[in-house]
């Protein structure tokens, strides 16, 4: 046991590896929050849909010869867009949201995967699609600007939702009364599309589209397991992806196992106690 | 009485689907209007339309003195989905965030009236429940209370006794008559010729091609001579309609 904690602050004494701790805490945060609005709203699969959006636009700017920040250019964009159709479709009955996201992120993957097979920009596009999806090794190779990129994120997301946590309640839980008497529920939805582009984006460059939707979805169902209010639920959430990720990480550390994964894993777990609590 | 709204030549649809036009009719300060009507004759839709909810096909609304944060609005049915997790006092004070503005918290006066809205339905007790674990007639009280908060003015209500037990909404109706007695215009979808009669100063009626705009008094003599068997007892319950 000594060993283990010997072993696991050496690690800790790594920076790469604090800044790992730091921005894969940080992503979980916010996307727990925005997985409660998100999972009541009936978007559960956004997360999933928009990483393929991202991953088809990053495709685009790979073509273009784009890389690095030019690279968000277009990503960022394209993604805030495909956000915006799929919670605007979701409020007009024509086409479902579950449908709408299923087209546009198997139509993004396919156009991606056409353009990288077409253009290829490394010799390896497996190993290109296999990181977008999972998340490249990248976690242990961040860099002290990620981790402020990661911190002004989640600042301007946390502060979204102390600031606006009343009218997102109000939009979420009934548009239709928030909009008749006066709030104005499109500049919300838009606003929420807009952060969940930019926190799916942010999120699966460092860690893969797979662990985004995860951290999504995860810690807010467990969470409606126990509790009955939103504030508990919203609270409970947050907590919920820090104490997974965090021992994700741990975890992936110390056994050596994929941290994507196993934060996933820890995710599992944690939505297998709620349900047995909620069943006591 | 000053006009609040004042709709003149009104078609109402959903895309090309036109359920009523032609419609023209007003409501002043202090009335309490009773929209009546078959199913499907459209009687929420022009209530969602009033609220801007839905696109008007064709003619216009006016609006004089009101604010959307002045309205408050039963709905008919909430799609409220089957797991979303609220408590009772979140709900109802939701009825303020309109009012909220920027600030992002409610104040201490909003929280105050909240509590005196549960008070008046009777749901004071259940204010920490979860609202998705009460039954149908809670539920209802619940979003009446949230209505009653957002109601500065003028509270549209959507069929509001229906799921409640006859208690409950001879209670419900003596709020809403208080409610209008204090100065706030009511809008009000109902079935139930009873309360018609006894609470509203008006009465808009419509139907395929007919429509009937006037005091309540005009409607009862009119259905009066229309009704075979001069029957000055109206059945609760029944529908209406020429
Ligand atoms: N979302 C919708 N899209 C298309 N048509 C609709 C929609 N909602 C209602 N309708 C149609 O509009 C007509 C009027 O519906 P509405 O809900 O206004 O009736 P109502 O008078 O409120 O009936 P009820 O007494 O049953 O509540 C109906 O024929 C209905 O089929
Ligand atoms: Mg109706």
């Amino acid at each position: 046991m000594n060993d283990v904690l010997q072993t696991f602050q050496e690690y800790l004494s790594l920076p790469f590896v604090r800044y790992a701790f730091v921005v894969v805490t940080l992503i979980a945060l916010c996307s727990s929050l925005l997985g409660v609005t998100l999972v009541l709203k009936r978007f559960s699969f956004i997360g999933d849909g928009l990483s393929h959006v991202a991953f088809g636009a990053m495709a685009v700017a790979s073509v273009l010869k784009l890389s690095g920040f030019e690279n968000m250019l277009v990503v960022m964009p394209l993604t805030v867009v495909s956000a915006v159709l799929i919670l605007k479709t979701g409020t007009n009955a024509k086409i479902n949201g579950d449908a709408s996201i299923a087209m546009i992120s198997a139509g993004s993957l396919a156009v991606g995967y056409m353009l990288m097979n077409k253009f290829p920009s490394s010799s390896n596009i497996s190993s290109d699609v296999c990181s977008t999806l999972f998340g490249s090794s990248s976690i242990l190779t961040l860099k002290s600007s990620d981790v402020l990129f990661c911190t002004v994120m989640a600042v301007a997301v946390l502060g979204v939702f102390v600031l606006l946590y009343h009218k997102i309640f109000s939009v979420t839980f009934d548009e239709n009364f928030a909009s008749a008497t006066g709030v104005n529920a499109d500049r919300y939805n838009l606003l929420i599309a807009i952060i969940t582009a930019v926190v799916i984006v942010t999120a699966m460059n460092l860690v893969g589209s797979l662990l985004i939707s995860a951290l999504i979805i995860f810690p807010p169902l467990s969470a409606m397991r126990v509790f009955k209010s939103f504030r508990s639920v919203m609270i409970c959430s947050a907590v919920t992806a820090v104490v997974c990720s965090s021992v994700g990480i741990a975890v992936s550390i110390l056994l050596s196992t994929p941290v994507g994964a196993t934060i996933v894993c820890a995710d599992i777990v944690s939505f297998a106690i709620f349900s047995a609590i909620s069943k006591k | 009485m000053k006009r609040q709204i004042d709709c003149k030549n009104l078609s109402l649809g959903y895309g090309s689907k036109i359920v009523l036009s032609g419609l023209n009719f007003s409501v002043s300060e202090g009335d309490f209007l009773c929209i009546v009507g078959e199913n499907g004759s459209g009687k929420s839709t022009l209530m969602k339309t009033l609220l801007g909810l839905q696109k008007a096909l064709g003619g216009e609304i006016k609006f004089d003195g009101l604010k959307p944060s002045d309205i408050g609005y039963l709905p008919q049915q909430t799609p409220a989905q089957r797991d979303f997790p609220a408590s009772v006092r979140e709900i109802v004070l939701s009825g303020f965030t309109a009012k909220m503005g920027l600030r992002p918290f409610y104040s201490a006066t909003e929280k105050k009236s909240a509590e005196n809205n549960m008070k008046k339905l009777g749901i004071e007790s259940l204010s920490s429940k979860c609202y998705r674990e009460l039954s149908g007639g809670q539920q209802q009280r619940v979003l009446l209370a949230r209505a009653l908060c957002s109601a500065e003015k003028i509270l549209l209500l959507d069929e509001p006794v229906t799921g409640l037990d006859p208690q409950a909404q001879a209670e419900m109706y003596e709020i809403i008559k208080n409610l209008n007695k204090s100065g706030v215009t009511i809008i009000m979808i109902s079935h139930d010729v009873n309360s018609i009669v006894k609470y509203s100063t008006h009465v808009l009626s419509l139907g395929k091609n007919t429509f009937f705009f006037g005091s309540v008094n005009d409607y009862i003599n009119k259905n009066i001579d229309k009704n075979i068997n001069k029957n000055k007892n109206f059945r609760g319950g029944d529908t209406l309609h020429e």
